[in-house]
């Protein structure tokens, strides 16, 4: 029968404040009942306090084979991790 | 606690043993239900029945002693909840009839002048306000779903039909506790229910079942043939190994 059903990817917020973090996702016949089963499958130990879910059909991706052009660029640019300040002592919290 | 010992103690076991009959009914769905996803909806549901059977049962004397070594005849659920499983939609057809119920009776069940039992219904409400939507869910998309579905549902709904009036039913245990305000009088909800279990069953392009010969009992002990068959595996384990621990 699952096999019939859509797959909706499932999102949850863990508290108040943070992001809705990918946990998995379910199979369900529409969106009410895709929010039930994302209930049911990733909040039964207090995981969350929100939740969203998503089509999986809906996500837009990035294509793999294109990961070299993508992603590979960005690894010698250290320049742009903001890791050559000396911070004063006296500045906390950073 | 101004209501007589015995009449309170006789409405836990009321209220504990139709958690924890219809609590070990939906886990028999475990590792069996249609998809992977609704195995574990109908698990949850059956955990919240039997974790607040253990509230009650644990009220009400011994919750094991209670659950593993009492016989049919001193059980005190409803007929409702023994039903048998049958298929899917039977199974949510009895969820939406009890689960409706349950709701109803827990909303006031929360203005009790019993500590125990407001602190019982407050926690529980809340389980069962959602063991009602999901119920309600499934029905619509059962109800009004393919012709197959459709069909199941409502001989579902006709299966279980026949129980109902025995959620109504007032006798005199009731009664004095209705009187010493510990239990809210279920006939003061009786048209609530009806309406919202037509309106569920209007949204499932459903027509109520016809109303057939009541059946009731349950409450005194007189159960159908069923519920020997649910309580035989349940306590297969305390009755063969008495207190036997793991």
């Amino acid at each position: 029968m699952s096999g019939d059903w859509p797959l909706w990817e499932v999102f949850v917020r863990s508290k108040g404040g943070l992001s809705h973090r990918h946990v998995g996702s379910v199979h369900a016949p529409d969106a009410q009942l895709a929010l039930a089963h994302a209930r049911d499958t990733y909040t039964r130990r207090m995981e969350g306090v929100s939740l969203w879910v998503v089509a999986s059909k809906d996500i837009v991706a990035s294509d793999p084979d294109q990961a070299g052009e993508l992603f590979e660029p960005a690894e010698n640019k250290i320049y742009r991790h903001p890791t050559f300040y000396d911070i004063p002592d006296e500045v906390k919290h950073i | 606690m101004t209501a007589p010992d015995a009449a309170r103690v006789d409405y836990l076991l009321r209220l504990g043993d139709d958690a924890l009959i219809l609590g070990q009914r939906l886990s028999e769905w475990c590792g069996h239900a249609p998809a992977l996803e609704v195995d574990l909806s109908l698990a949850n549901v059956a955990l919240d029945l039997v974790g607040q059977a253990t509230l009650l049962l644990g009220e009400a004397g011994d919750a094991d002693k209670l659950a593993f070594h009492r016989d049919v005849l001193d059980f005190k659920n409803c007929l409702l909840v023994e039903q048998p499983n049958g298929d899917f939609a039977q199974t949510i057809a009895r969820q939406l009839l009890f689960s409706t119920w349950q709701h109803m009776l827990l909303q006031r069940l929360v203005n009790s002048s019993d500590r125990f039992l407001v602190e019982y219904a407050s926690k529980a409400v809340k389980e069962v306000a959602y063991h009602r939507e999901l119920a309600s869910e499934w029905a619509v998309r059962l109800g009004d779903g393919t012709d197959e579905s459709a069909k199941r549902m409502a001989d579902g709904l006709d299966w279980c039909w026949r129980f109902t009036p025995e959620l109504f039913e007032v006798d005199a245990t009731l009664q004095t506790l209705i009187d010493a305000k510990v239990a809210p009088d279920p006939r003061g909800f009786e048209d609530e229910y009806r309406s919202a279990i037509s309106s569920v069953l209007s949204d499932a392009q459903l027509e109520p079942p016809a109303d057939q010969r009541a059946i009731v009992g349950g409450r005194r002990g007189h159960h159908s043939e069923h519920l020997g068959h649910v309580l035989a595996p349940m306590q297969y384990l305390q009755r063969t190994y008495p207190d036997a621990t793991w």
